[in-house]
């Protein structure tokens, strides 16, 4: 009987143990894969053709400046939209909205969470695109703009749940001391809730830009796919191509081993580093504020 | 001397159902400190919370009756309350210094009323810390984290924070519940100073705390007001059954 026990134990131990490494293991696989890949691309065509401005691989132009630059603007317009929207809808449920309207807010706003991305993309090609091509009097709705909106309505979700979370964990007592102190709701918010939740919404910022940056389906369909340099505001109302994109179009269509796959690759190399780095200042940051914290209440 | 707030029939319901104060009626005295005691549940928080209308913000059922302060009713919806929390200062069990510097939590609250002045901001940080008793303890670290200082220290810069808007009413809920005898110590002999000035009304969060401090007393079992009088002759004296035996420490 005893025995038996602490075979049951030590077994369940290693299991849980074993299924916890694995997850180390296979992002390890992942990188090293990459690795394997995308570096032969480096010694196929040299760096400075890599960052050149034209993406035309059928005649071996590989330059990724016009796909990372084409990432970076929708990923920013969508940050631009999603972390106000998504901050102040947090905001509204968790400090303002009355119990019944949270308690149908919160389920639908994870719904929304929820939501394929391809279903997003129909409304984007069918509805939003011909609405900004009519409404800005542009060339083709397809734009960045138009990625941005629906990658900003992809994340806003992500924001307001973990925003959510973090301003109701303030503790109660911090709202009662300044309203005590005869602070109005909005002073309140804004002086006292949202410092105090401050790490908190920053993780939900960053998890909603990694949201953005890594989402393909929708920047696919809305966002017209061509490869041109962003220079300026302008790039924002003309088609773009991101690296998702490039990578999600073109990979089926490539001859295995050949210089265009290794280039591929590549770029899925540079996504991942983004994204790391991305995660890295998230954790850091939150790292350090919880530091902070500890150091001043010990 | 004068009855500050006057206190008719108020009656109060929480949503969960429980009924928190019965028909309570009572005169608060001016510069005076007025205890509330009594076991867990009576009520005693409650009121408070009506004094500022903090309760506006808790699921409230069903409430009647007037309080007046000044000879105004404050539950009257049309009250400013803002002006009102200014007015009537509330210092909680657990200090919440707020996640700013020491100088910060003393003039949020004057910010928030529009005061930008340094040289009065300066001096309402130093008049009232001072008021509080903790001033010798943080006049050399008025830039440090509020929360990064003792329990004890952080109870008193709360009550400065109250302190530096200068209300005429404080409400203190078991102020000293998680406090150390000698910082208790300090508190107390703080409310000694401060009703010179306010009116200081005492949740205290013990019989002798009662006992100790109260010019007045008043004994609240389950939402009923049971015993009220003057601090000395109740504690030696009581004429109720009820509040002989929790003064004796036959319940609690």
């Amino acid at each position: 009987m005893e025995k038996s026990l602490s075979w049951r134990e030590f077994i369940i131990t290693r299991l849980i143990q074993a299924s916890g490494y694995s997850a180390i293991l296979f992002v390890g696989l992942i990188f090293f894969f990459l690795l394997r890949e995308g570096l032969p691309a480096l010694s196929e065509v040299d760096a400075s053709s890599l960052l050149n401005i034209r993406w035309y691989p059928l005649e071996s132009h590989v330059g990724i400046l016009p796909l990372i630059s084409g990432s970076l603007v929708v990923t920013l317009g969508a940050a631009l939209i999603a972390v106000p929207f998504g901050i102040g809808t947090a905001v509204y449920i968790s400090e303002i909205a009355p119990r019944w309207m949270r308690e149908i807010l919160k389920p639908l706003v994870e719904l929304l969470g929820g939501l394929p991305s391809v279903v997003l993309g129909f409304l984007g090609i069918l509805v939003l695109a011909p609405f900004l091509r009519v409404f800005l009097n542009l060339p083709t709705g397809l734009t960045a703009l138009t990625g941005s909106l629906l990658l900003g309505g992809i994340a806003v979700p992500t924001v307001v749940s973990v925003a959510e979370d973090a301003l109701d964990s303030v503790p109660r007592a911090y709202r009662e001391g300044a309203w005590a102190l005869g602070a109005t709701k909005w002073q309140t918010i804004w002086r006292v809730t949202l410092p105090a939740a401050k790490s908190g919404v920053l993780t939900a910022v960053m998890l909603g830009v990694g949201r953005a940056i890594g989402e393909t389906m929708t920047v696919m369909m809305v966002t017209g796919n061509a490869p041109v340099l962003a220079t300026g505001l302008g790039s924002l109302f003309s088609p773009v191509r991101t690296m998702t994109a490039t990578i999600a179009a073109e990979m089926g269509e490539v001859a295995n081993g050949s210089t265009h796959y290794h280039v591929l690759f590549f770029i899925g190399m540079v996504l991942f580093i983004i994204s790391l780095v991305v995660n890295i200042i998230a954790s850091s940051v939150v790292f350090r504020a919880k530091k902070r914290a500890e150091r001043i209440l010990s | 001397m004068v009855d500050k707030i006057i206190i008719e029939n108020l009656s109060l319901q929480y949503s969960d159902g429980t009924e928190s104060l019965r028909n309570v009626s009572m005169g608060i005295r001016q510069n005076a400190v007025t205890v509330l005691f009594g076991p867990a549940g009576g009520g005693k928080s409650t009121l408070l919370r009506c004094l500022n209308r903090l309760n506006d913000l808790t699921e409230v059922k069903a409430s009647s009756g007037r309080i007046l302060i000044d000879g105004e009713n404050i539950l009257d919806p049309k009250t400013d309350v803002i002006a009102l929390r200014r007015k009537v200062g509330m210092v909680f069990a657990r200090p919440v210094p707020l996640p700013m510097s020491i100088r910060e939590n003393i003039i949020y609250g004057l910010e928030l009323a529009g005061e930008k002045r340094k040289s009065k901001l300066d001096e309402a940080v130093e008049r009232s810390l001072k008021l509080s008793a903790v001033w010798d303890e943080v006049k050399d670290r008025l830039n440090d984290p509020a929360v990064a200082l003792s329990g004890g220290q952080q109870q008193r810069v709360c009550l400065a924070r109250v302190l530096a808007l200068q209300p005429e009413i404080i409400l203190l809920d078991e102020p000293t519940s998680g406090l150390d005898p000698i910082s208790t110590g300090k508190v107390e002999g703080a409310l000694l100073e401060l009703k010179k000035e306010f009116t200081v009304i005492l949740v205290p969060h013990s019989v002798q705390q009662a006992a100790r401090t109260a010019d007045h007393a008043a004994f609240f079992l389950t939402g009923e007001l049971i015993e009220y009088g003057d601090g000395k002759t109740l504690f030696t004296n009581p004429k109720q059954k009820k509040t002989e035996d929790y003064i004796m420490g036959r319940f609690g």
